[in-house]
């Protein structure tokens, strides 16, 4: 069995799966956001259910639309606060604790190797670098897990993704996982697991792996999910998850595919509007793209030492066109302020924001008018993604899109 | 169940953030998100779908976020089913779970052209359009089962 397989073994109670079995598994936690929960309590309060599986295992994260853009975003936290409250919800962040979730729930402890985790967002893929199977769903699956405990799945076969060697400077996860994109295609791993081995595994840093396991979706895979090393080791000790388990791939695992990446080859890349398979390396964009605006942030790139990777580009700079920088959590966002990251943003001219998914769903915090370009380090570039349906998003890592705002353009290669 | 409607056709990826813009997702009411369903794709939509009428989309149908408003905002239209050539699998679940039918047929979607007559037959297997029919795959029993009962939460009891 593969990795992913053998956790789904685990929870569902059974010796062995085979790939396309239907299987009911046992869920180590539930989540849901501002803008998903909602519609889950519907769900949840329509079929005349009124207990909740636990009250320590979902959690509920009010990040999509808050600080609250308008009056219907408010009445919609509103009834996930309400909903928190009365089911004694241990786990609700609400503004001032909360964070972009999929940052938040493992600097919090609360996912870790091992576990099975859905989540009412499809980003909630991002726990796979922990080692843990994690995968996003509705709101009705939602609801179903918030009362169950449990969710139905379709065992995934395996692509093998062999990653080999070191990045080259200036190079990350991001870069790493756009290069995946571009060459198997939106629809490259539809149903299927990746599954990161090899030596260049041990070189990554564990936030590069969140970033890589956070966009296996938009290659269409169910998850992503890495071996467990001293790495994720020492970061899950540091979050305090608590106890885990390890789960290997079997010597013998069968793969329904295998792409292999050198990362010393890998280049700096960007995703072209308008899916995130349209990838050029920066070396190869001749033409000068003016832009307008840039994001550094978000579930992909909001961690800290992305943050720290746009302050050494902005050092001492000025931004040609509006920047806008979010630490992804409040203890994010502490840390840079302690350590000087703030000030080098704001003497740079870009501002800082409070934690929220804002802009990068077209939500609040960075709209875009019709016509405009941005370059942002999120995770997806579709027609109207941002904002105008004639807006254009080119997605990047925060070194690219830090250089990006103190140009005022990307590409005019040599 | 024997559906016929006409096709609104649409190319390979059609994505979630298309079916419903994130800046509606303020509310989950089915009958503001059908006002903007495939808004970003087709700004005539909401204008010219009838109670019945079928979405024909290419690979990965509804790929992208996981919000359930975009399969609700299909449904709320009146569109009674949506063949693809494949789905993500998110948006799959999502329409099984609240009732929208769904069907793979990329043979049939070569086929089918936009305002074209579709016949879907769930019992008997058949996508017929322009006296050509074409076989459709059985969903695994399990997901039957969660259809036969009216959804997901439904089959909880």
């Amino acid at each position: 069995m593969t990795m992913t397989q053998k956790i789904l073994a685990a929870k569902s109670g059974l010796r062995r799966v085979e790939a396309g079995q239907l299987i009911e598994a046992e869920l180590d936690m539930v989540l849901g956001s501002d803008v998903t929960s909602p519609v889950a309590i519907s769900e949840f309060e329509n079929a005349g259910l009124s207990k909740v599986f636990s009250k320590e295992k979902i959690a509920l994260v009010m990040d999509h639309f808050t600080p609250n853009k308008d009056i219907k975003a408010a009445e919609q936290c509103k009834k996930v606060r309400e909903f928190a409250k009365k089911h004694e919800i241990a786990n609700f962040f609400d503004v001032g604790e909360m964070g972009v979730e999929h940052v938040l729930l493992p600097e919090k402890g609360l996912v870790k190797a091992g576990d099975c985790v859905v989540g009412a967002d499809s980003h909630t893929c991002t726990y796979g670098a922990l080692g843990a199977f994690s995968t996003g769903v509705g709101s009705t699956d939602m609801a179903f897990a918030m009362a169950t405990g449990k969710a139905w799945f379709k065992v995934p076969e395996a692509i093998r993704v062999a990653l080999k060697g070191r990045m080259s400077e200036n190079v990350s996860g991001k870069d790493v996982v756009l290069h995946l994109i571009g060459k198997i295609g939106v629809d490259g791993a539809l149903y299927k697991s990746l599954e990161f081995v090899g030596d260049g595994v041990l070189h990554l840093s564990i936030e590069d792996r969140f970033t890589i396991a956070n966009m296996v979706v938009e290659a269409g895979a169910k998850n992503g999910i890495f071996p467990v090393d001293d790495k994720a080791a020492a970061y899950m000790k540091t979050a305090g998850a608590g106890a885990y388990d390890v789960f290997e791939a079997d010597a013998g695992a069968e793969y329904c595919g295998e792409v292999a990446i050198d990362l010393p080859n890998v280049r700096r890349t960007v995703a072209f509007p308008h899916l995130p398979e349209n990838t050029r390396p920066v070396d190869e964009i001749k033409e000068k793209i003016m832009i307008d605006q840039v994001v550094i942030g978000s579930c992909t790139n909001g961690h800290y030492s992305d943050l720290e990777i746009a302050a050494r580009v902005l050092k001492g700079e000025k931004t040609a066109v509006r920047c806008i920088i979010i630490p992804a959590t409040q203890k994010i966002y502490l840390e840079a302020v302690k350590n000087g990251l703030v000030e080098i943003f704001v003497n740079a001219g870009a501002i800082v924001s409070t934690p929220t998914c804002g802009p990068c769903l077209g939500g609040h915090m960075g709209i875009l008018a019709a016509g405009e370009k941005a370059v942002s380090t999120t995770n997806r570039n579709f027609v109207g993604r941002m904002g105008h349906p004639k807006s254009e998003v080119f997605l990047s890592s925060p070194y690219t899109a830090a250089l990006a705002a103190v140009n005022g353009f990307i590409g005019g290669a040599i | 169940m024997k559906l016929n409607g006409k096709a609104h056709k649409y190319g390979d990826n059609v994505d979630t953030d298309v079916i419903i813009p994130a800046r509606y997702l303020n509310t989950s009411n089915p009958d503001e998100l059908k006002i903007h369903c495939m808004e970003d794709i087709d700004a005539d939509f909401a204008g010219k779908v009838h109670d019945g009428d079928i979405i024909v989309g290419g690979r990965n149908f509804g790929c992208g976020s996981s919000r359930e408003h975009a399969p609700i905002a299909i449904k709320a239209s009146g569109v009674s089913c949506v063949v693809a050539k494949s789905f993500a699998r998110i948006f799959y679940r999502n329409a099984i779970n609240i009732g929208l039918p769904i069907v793979e047929s990329p043979l049939a979607v070569d086929e089918i052209k936009d305002g074209d007559t579709v016949g879907v037959d769930f019992e008997n297997g058949k996508i017929t359009v322009n006296d050509k029919s074409f076989d459709i795959a059985p969903f695994p029993k399990a997901i039957q089962e969660i259809i036969k009962a009216g959804g997901l939460l439904k089959s909880i009891h």
